[in-house]
């Protein structure tokens, strides 16, 4: 098994300092969408040139480089414990060369640990194996403590909102979320949404399904009809770039169904800021691939 | 577009107007949740002794942000080990946190403003008319671009708050903002948030 620290360094700073194509294609189009000269107009032209500044000079888009969630898809016969330690390893070092601030503060006794290690939670690392002959993948997320602050998780029926167990009442919850969160999150902003599970299961897949493409829809066309539905509407509340009012405040809508227990019936929203850096490296034998 | 030089006098505070965008140059000091607490505690409460540094640091930053503005930030600063410190990355954070303490700090050390994101509450409003300051939104996530901004690294204290809570005093030249709550009651944040509320209250009595 190779030593895969040097190429793991190298996809922390893709991830940090490189946006994905499909998030800055819907950046630009929503600048056009804001009248010339107006506020929200200057945040988007803003957010455009800090993208490529970002990219040019390996600096981090956001000083928030977030919470790094990191799932490995391993080849069978793999060690894990070695794959744990190269990516803490990395993480480190991209810390060190500035591509990613120490974020990690022991929540008990206040201090930052200054190398992005805390416990065993930090970074957050999930493992899937996959048959031997599978190549190796390693998806990295950095969600910042903006968005992830205004994340929501609702228990339902709600009657505050009028929301029963059903996809009528997840819209309510979800636009509840959208309104709440104005600018905060950073928008606009990308929904993660899980329908289901525990609050715990639920929270992590309404994060996971946030590393689909921008416009992958759910395959169930009554769910894809939701999620197209939430974005449009969410747009009409006005909110805008930074919450300074204005045309867009989301860009997209994903939703993920989980099973439940009868007694329960979660929706959890994750709010992804703009600055929407996730990423993919492959190894397969002496190569690898970042996406 | 106005351009703004700090420190800066209560007059030119009062011509902002919520909507303008501004460039400001000279002399601001970083502090978020760590800085804002402690300062609140142990200068404005007094319900924690001061201890070590805390009251050298306390005579320093009396003279720094009389007339000055604090900046909500948590950057990525290099050259932690020379010491020769520079911001690689320094958007602005989420400043609603600081709703507790803002206003009091803001009277307490004479600020004029406040740079963050996502708009504060009615107590900093409160804080804007009565110091006067204003409220100057940057642009979230923009920490790059922001960061080409700071021209300097002046000092930096209470480091042991972390390098993202530590207070960074730094010079910046047109460093841009708008104002987003002025000294005269006016809030951009609460605007959008009642109109919203408005859509949204609408959207749920729609059929689904």
């Amino acid at each position: 098994m190779r030593d895969l620290t040097n190429e793991i360094v190298e996809f922390i700073r893709r991830t940090s300092t490189d946006l994905p194509q499909d998030v800055e294609e819907r950046l630009k189009a929503a600048v056009e969408k804001e009248a010339p000269g107006s506020a929200a107009r200057g945040a988007m032209e803003t957010v455009l040139k800090n993208v490529e500044l970002s990219r040019k000079n390996s600096t981090p888009i956001c000083q928030d480089t977030g919470t790094p969630i990191f799932y490995v898809h391993y080849p069978e016969g793999w060690s894990t414990r070695k794959l744990r330690e190269m990516i803490r390893n990395a993480l480190v070092e991209a810390t060190q060369k500035s591509y990613m601030r120490p974020n990690a503060v022991d929540a008990i006794y206040d201090k930052n640990s200054g190398n992005n290690l805390g416990g065993e939670e930090f970074p957050s690392i999930h493992f899937e194996e996959v048959d031997a002959d599978a190549p190796l993948t390693i998806e990295l997320m950095l969600k910042g403590g903006g968005c992830e602050n205004v994340g929501a998780q609702y228990s339902l029926p709600n009657n505050g909102l009028g929301a029963g167990r059903d996809l009528a009442g997840v819209r309510k919850v979800v636009l509840d979320a959208v309104q709440k969160a104005q600018g905060q999150g950073c928008a606009p902003g990308i929904l993660g949404v899980a329908i289901g599970g525990d609050r715990g299961s639920s929270y992590a897949k309404s994060k996971e399904v946030l590393f689909g493409k921008i416009g992958e829809r759910n395959n169930d066309p009554e769910v894809a009809a939701l999620e197209e539905r939430l974005t449009d509407e969410a747009n009409t509340m006005g909110i805008g770039p930074m919450g300074f009012g204005g045309q867009t405040t989301v860009i997209d809508t994903k939703i993920v169904g989980m099973h439940r227990l009868p007694a329960s019936y979660f929706v959890s929203v994750s709010y992804m800021c703009w600055a929407y850096r996730r990423r993919k490296m492959t190894v397969q034998g002496d190569e690898v691939v970042y996406d | 577009m106005r351009e703004i030089q700090l420190p800066v006098n209560d007059e030119t505070i009062r011509e902002l107007r919520v909507g303008e965008p501004v460039l400001l140059s000279g002399l601001m000091v970083t502090g978020r949740d760590a800085a804002h607490k402690w300062m609140m505690e142990t200068f404005i409460k007094k319900t924690k002794e001061p201890k070590g540094d805390d009251l050298q640091v306390y005579e320093a930053l009396k003279k720094l942000l009389n007339g000055a503005v604090i900046y909500h930030c948590g950057p990525v600063v290099s050259g932690l080990d020379s010491k020769d410190y520079k911001f690689v990355a320094a958007g602005p954070t989420t400043s609603i946190r600081e709703e507790p303490y803002q206003a009091a700090v803001m009277k307490h050390f004479n600020l004029k403003g406040v740079i963050g994101k996502g708009g504060m509450g009615a107590k900093t409003l409160q804080g804007c008319q009565e110091t006067p300051g204003v409220y100057f939104h940057a642009i979230g996530g923009a920490a790059s671009f922001i960061a080409q901004s700071v021209k300097k690294v002046l000092g930096v204290y209470k480091l042991e708050f972390g390098v993202p809570e530590a207070l960074w005093v730094i010079e910046v030249k047109d460093f841009p903002v708008v104002v987003t709550m002025d000294s005269h009651g006016q809030s951009q944040h609460t605007v959008v948030e009642s109109a919203s509320h408005r859509v949204l209250e609408e959207l749920l009595a729609q059929p689904y």
